[in-house]
Formats: C-alpha cells, structure tokens, sequence
C-alpha cells in the first residue's frame, strides 16, 4: 500500500470505516431515499419566495423600471449590488474545484460538487439583474455582437458592460460543462444502482453512457486538470472585469485601481461563507458528516479569515489612498462613506467583513460549528452591504448639492432581491434530492491515502 | 478468430494493478479495463497512451483568440468605426487594450468547450448513449478487466484465477 502514502500528520478527510461500497451507499442514500418534512417546508418557503420575485419581475417588466426605488442621481442601488453580490458568491465553486485541483488539495473532493452548484445557481441569479434592468428583456440578445436588422449596428467593445456579459456568460457556460462532465461517472453510478425505470432512464441520459473505461479516465483527468488551469485566470478574471463596471468609471470612489484585487478576494470570502452556510446545513440533514468533515469547515474558515483580512486591507487602502491622492473629490466621497448619512451601512460593513472574521484566528472557534455557521450568515450580510456602500454612498452625493439624496427600495426592489434567495435555495434544494452531493468517483480514489480506516491501518503498520 | 473475452473481476484497486502487470507480463492482450473511479497509474500499467486532449485545448483556445481579433477588428475598426467618448476607434493597435479582456474570455471558451466536446466525442458520451460497462458494479466498487481469449482458454483462465480475481466470466463480444 505504499503507492496510497500520505504524511501521517495530515487529519483524514474520509471519517470512519469506510468501503468503496459505503461512500456508494450513502452518496446515493439522499436521492434513492424519501424526502423529510424539513425539506418540503423549505422547498415551500423557497418557492414562496421565488414566486413573489417572479411577480415583482413580470410587475417591474410591465410597467417599467420606474417601480424601483431608483431616482436620478441614484441610478443604480440594489439591482447590481444584488448583482455583484450574487456573482461573488458564484466565485467559491469554481476556486474550490480549480484552484484547490491545481494545488492538488484532497479536501476539495468532498465538497467541489455542491460549491460548483452554487456557483452555477448564483451566476444564474446575477444574470436576471442586468437582463431585467434593461427595462426591455426581449432586446436582450442586442449586447450580443449578432448581425441584424440595423446592418452595422454592433455592440460597443470599449464598454466594460460589454466585458461583463463575456465574462460572465464564459464563466456560467464554462463552470457548468465543469461541473457536468464531473457528475458523468456519479450519475452513471446512480443509473446502475437505479432500480425503477424511470429513474434509470433519467440517470442514463445524465450520465451520457459513462462506462468508466480506462481510456476514458486517462481523458476525464486530463480534461479536468484542463479546465481547472483554464477556470483558474477565468474566475480571477470574472470579478476584475464586474469591477471594472465601476473602476473604469469617473466617479470618485469607484475610480480606483484597487478594485480588481479587492472584489475578487471579497468574492471568495462571500462564496466561501455561503458554501459554508449550505454544506453545515446539508452534511447533517443529508448525514454526510463523514465526508464533509469539522476538519473541512476549520480549512474554509481559514480561508474565510485571510479573504476577510484581504478585504480589511483593501477598506484602509482606500481610505489612505483617498487622503493621499489629495483630490478633494476623493476625499470627500470616502469621509461621506464612512460618516454621512449611509454610516450605519458602512459601520455594518466593517463589522461584519473585517471585524467578524478574525474570531477565526481562534481554534476553538473556527472547529465550533454553530459559530462557523453564523459567521458564514454575518460574512453575506456584510458583503451584501460592502456593494450596497460601494455603490450607493458615492452616487447619493454627486457633484451638485442641489441633487444630493438617498435611495429607499421599494417593495419591488425587496420583492426580486427576496425572490432571487428564494430561486437560489429552489435549484439547491432540488439539487440536494438528485444529485450525487459528493463526487463520490474523486472521493473513492482518495479512500485509501485520506480514509480514517486506512490511516490508522498504516499507523499501525509503521509502530 | 473468436471474439471471446474473459472478463475477471476485482474488488481492489491494488490487486488489479498488480493483475495487470502480470497479465502484461505474460504477453496477454488486455482488452478493456472498466473502474468506478480513476485509479492512478493504471493507464500506464496497461500500456495506453498518452493523451493528446490537452493539446487540442490549446489549439482550441488559439482559434477563439484569433477569433475574438478577427471579431473585434470587424465590427469596431473596418466596418463602423465610431468616436466613442472621445476615443476614435481608428486603428486595431490604439483601440486593443479595450479589447483584451474579451480575448482572454473567447480563448478560454473557445479552449475549455472545444476541448469537452472533442473528450465527449472520441469517449463515445452523449445523451441518449447506452452505457457499455460489462456490470453495473463497476461504478460501484468493482474492477473488470477483459483479456482477449488467444488460443487455450482453459490455461487463461487458470492464469487470472491466481491474480487475485472474486469472479470470472466468459462471454462472448458483440
């Protein structure tokens, strides 16, 4: 067994006795099983909550987006900060799954599949909100560059928007293809385990025929190591692009070159918050404790700890940055951030992102999990009020005092916001039902160097 | 020639690496090995080649740079070019720098859907495809690993009897 070694002082990543046929068994126990009364109550208030979005979107398309809270000098309020804020979750799927694959991180294993499909179910929901804000859906496929009626009219390759459509639909396109070829061998091994036809025939048509060949392995290894160098610069290039929304801009607190490096670790430290928030939850009601570890929610911690800290640097950057430059314009828009009128949205920032997190330096805290699990929840709210701040509190006070206001959201606002939750826990709560949850294929092929069983078996063999 | 194969089934991933190398060894033909999960080193253990997947990707991913230049060049340069806040769009070199960020995001999309679909197509995976492992446990926790039948049978099967095989299975191949 030498060929499965592994450093004796690295903690298993597979919890207890565990066989091939077991991590099987109980990656598949979730789908074949029955769903509890805890699921469908949550399926009922997602699906409220979708559905009241639903109606607040068909009213906001009716009727305009005049319904919003928007006014003239706040052009833009809750829509792209729900925007960034959802893209920026989506960031966690795609680092877990390419940037851990590329540092060869075994803990990645038993949790890339579920942060891969909340990174595909929140690039979808930050897709509605430019798309809506658009006013005119059905000429959404104009930020296309595709020949019409108009004969040159093409889109504007200057424009940062137009980036971000690139950006973001390469991204969603290229994370989902990611995370389905990985799913081929798990679906093929819940169509084999199927035993009603329709259930097989579903599976079948999931898994597109995976038989698990030799070749075919060689080729899935490599496609994956592929994608994971290509999705690496992608992911890092998805959040620098939406910050360039702003950055490119020439509005004082937007237009700063910090903000590429600032937004993409903010998005890995609200991605990794939200993974967090969804797999606490998921490992107990699904009973995968044993693959989705204490030690995997301390190393996400971690990571949530340092992104936070990333972030903090970047908030006092700014405000130094601000001072120094000695454009009074600057300096105005970071003292209004901090002690105007929005104060108590930047103070909620600054708690929750850059105090909140360093509680993780602690271990006790960082194994606890009822603690991981309400820092995960107070990480989203702060990130949810970093756009907010970013984006509201330097457009509310412009140039002229005579159109200096605030921003209140109207029921519309608060209907598509609440909605998009409710669309986000929809996809996850379906997908929790029939899904391998586990890439059980990747975590069987680490059973025998991470496995607690064969851990201890070579412990005792070296004594 | 006959189109027997033996199918002999492990439940190890190390007894059927260390089966392969004898079979190897002993100047069989292995067919086909089918496993639930990518067990390293087997591809070399069982003589197959490298793949050239990574290649194609990057060819891929040149044709969607080329392209989004080629795109970028069209509509912006030679077809419409247009004074955008100031900023004629006159010449591809002056007006590049806007136009990086949508080359970097073409070559990775051209790269990564290009690459999936050619593994889709030379492992034979699509919807509606009928899968092709011998059983269905071999998604679970089984390995099979199918020798061309080359003259005496018998003596084969006694072969792979001692390499550490739980079952053994001779079928004919369609």
């Amino acid at each position: 067994m030498s060929s499965h070694y592994e450093a004796p002082i690295r903690r298993p990543l597979i919890d207890g006795d565990k066989s091939y046929h077991d991590i099987t068994v109980e990656v598949a126990a979730p789908v074949e099983g029955k769903a509890n009364k805890l699921w469908w109550t949550a399926f009922a208030i997602a699906l409220t909550a979708f559905l009241w979005g639903l109606g607040s979107i068909i009213y906001t398309i009716g009727t305009g987006i005049g319904v919003w809270g928007l006014n003239k000098t706040v052009g833009w309020a809750w829509d792209i900060t729900n925007f960034v804020w959802w893209v920026g979750i989506g960031h966690a799927g795609t680092l877990i799954s390419a940037v851990l694959l590329l540092f060869r991180q075994k803990w990645r294993m038993g949790i890339n599949r579920s942060a891969e499909a909340m990174t595909i179910f929140s690039v979808v929901q930050a897709g509605l909100f430019p798309v809506i804000h658009m006013g005119r859906v059905w000429n959404a496929h104009f930020v296309l560059p595709i020949p019409n009626q108009f004969g040159t009219l093409w889109t504007n390759f200057n424009s940062p928007l137009l980036w971000d459509v690139f950006a973001i639909s390469t991204y969603l396109s290229v994370s989902l293809v990611f995370w389905w070829t990985g799913l081929l061998p798990d679906f093929a091994m819940l169509r084999d385990r199927a035993v009603k036809p329709f259930q097989k025939k579903i599976y079948s048509l999931l898994s597109f025929g995976w038989s698990g060949r030799a070749k075919d392995w060689q080729r899935f290894e490599e496609v994956s190591l592929v994608l994971a160098g290509l999705a690496t610069p992608l992911v890092l290039s998805v959040h620098t692009i939406v910050s360039f929304d702003f950055a490119t801009s020439v509005i004082p607190g937007w237009h700063t070159t910090i903000f590429p490096p600032y937004f993409v670790a903010g998005a890995v430290f609200s991605g990794f918050a939200m993974v967090n928030t969804l797999l606490i939850i998921m490992r107990k009601v699904s009973n995968l404790e044993a693959y989705i570890t204490l030690q995997h929610i301390e190393l996400m911690n971690i990571v949530i700890m340092i992104t936070g800290s990333i972030v903090g640097c970047a908030y006092i950057t700014e405000l130094f940055i601000a001072w120094y430059s000695g454009v009074e314009y600057e300096q105005y828009a970071f003292l209004n951030r901090a002690t105007g009128p929005y104060w108590w949205a930047y103070l909620l920032m600054m708690s929750c992102n850059v105090f909140s997190p360093q509680f993780m330096w602690s271990k006790k805290l960082r194994q606890s999990i009822t603690f991981s699990f309400i820092i995960s929840i107070v990480v989203n709210v702060g990130m949810w009020f970093e756009r907010f701040v970013i984006i509201v509190t330097s457009l509310h006070r412009d140039y002229l005092p005579s159109s200096w206001t605030m921003f209140s959201p109207t029921f519309v606002d608060i209907g598509i916001y609440v909605g998009t939750i409710g669309f986000f826990f929809v996809l996850f709560l379906l997908y929790a039902r029939t899904f391998p949850v586990i890439a059980q294929a990747e975590v069987k092929s680490i059973l025998k160097s991470s496995g607690e069983n064969y851990k201890k078996l070579r412990d005792r063999n070296h004594e | 020639m006959s189109n027997k194969v033996i199918q002999a089934m492990y439940n190890d991933d190390d007894v059927l690496m260390d089966a392969v190398k004898e079979v190897r060894a002993a100047h069989y033909h292995i067919d086909e090995v089918y496993t639930p999960f990518p067990v390293h080193g087997l591809d070399k253990a069982m003589g197959l080649k490298g793949t050239r997947i990574a290649i194609t990707a990057f060819m891929y991913g040149c044709v969607g740079f080329s392209f989004a230049i080629w795109m970028m060049n069209y509509m912006m340069i030679e077809q419409w070019p247009q004074d955008i806040g100031g900023k004629p769009s006159m010449s591809f070199f002056l007006n590049m720098p806007a136009f990086i960020p949508i080359m970097f995001e073409l070559s990775v999309f051209f790269a990564a859907h290009l690459m999936v679909i050619t593994f889709y197509m030379r492992s034979r995976l699509w919807p509606f495809k009928e899968a092709e492992n011998p059983d269905p446990r071999t998604t679970d926790d089984m390995f099979v690993m199918e020798v061309a039948v080359d003259g005496n049978e018998a003596e084969l099967v006694s072969f792979l009897e001692k390499t550490g095989t739980v079952e053994i299975k001779v079928t004919e191949k369609h």
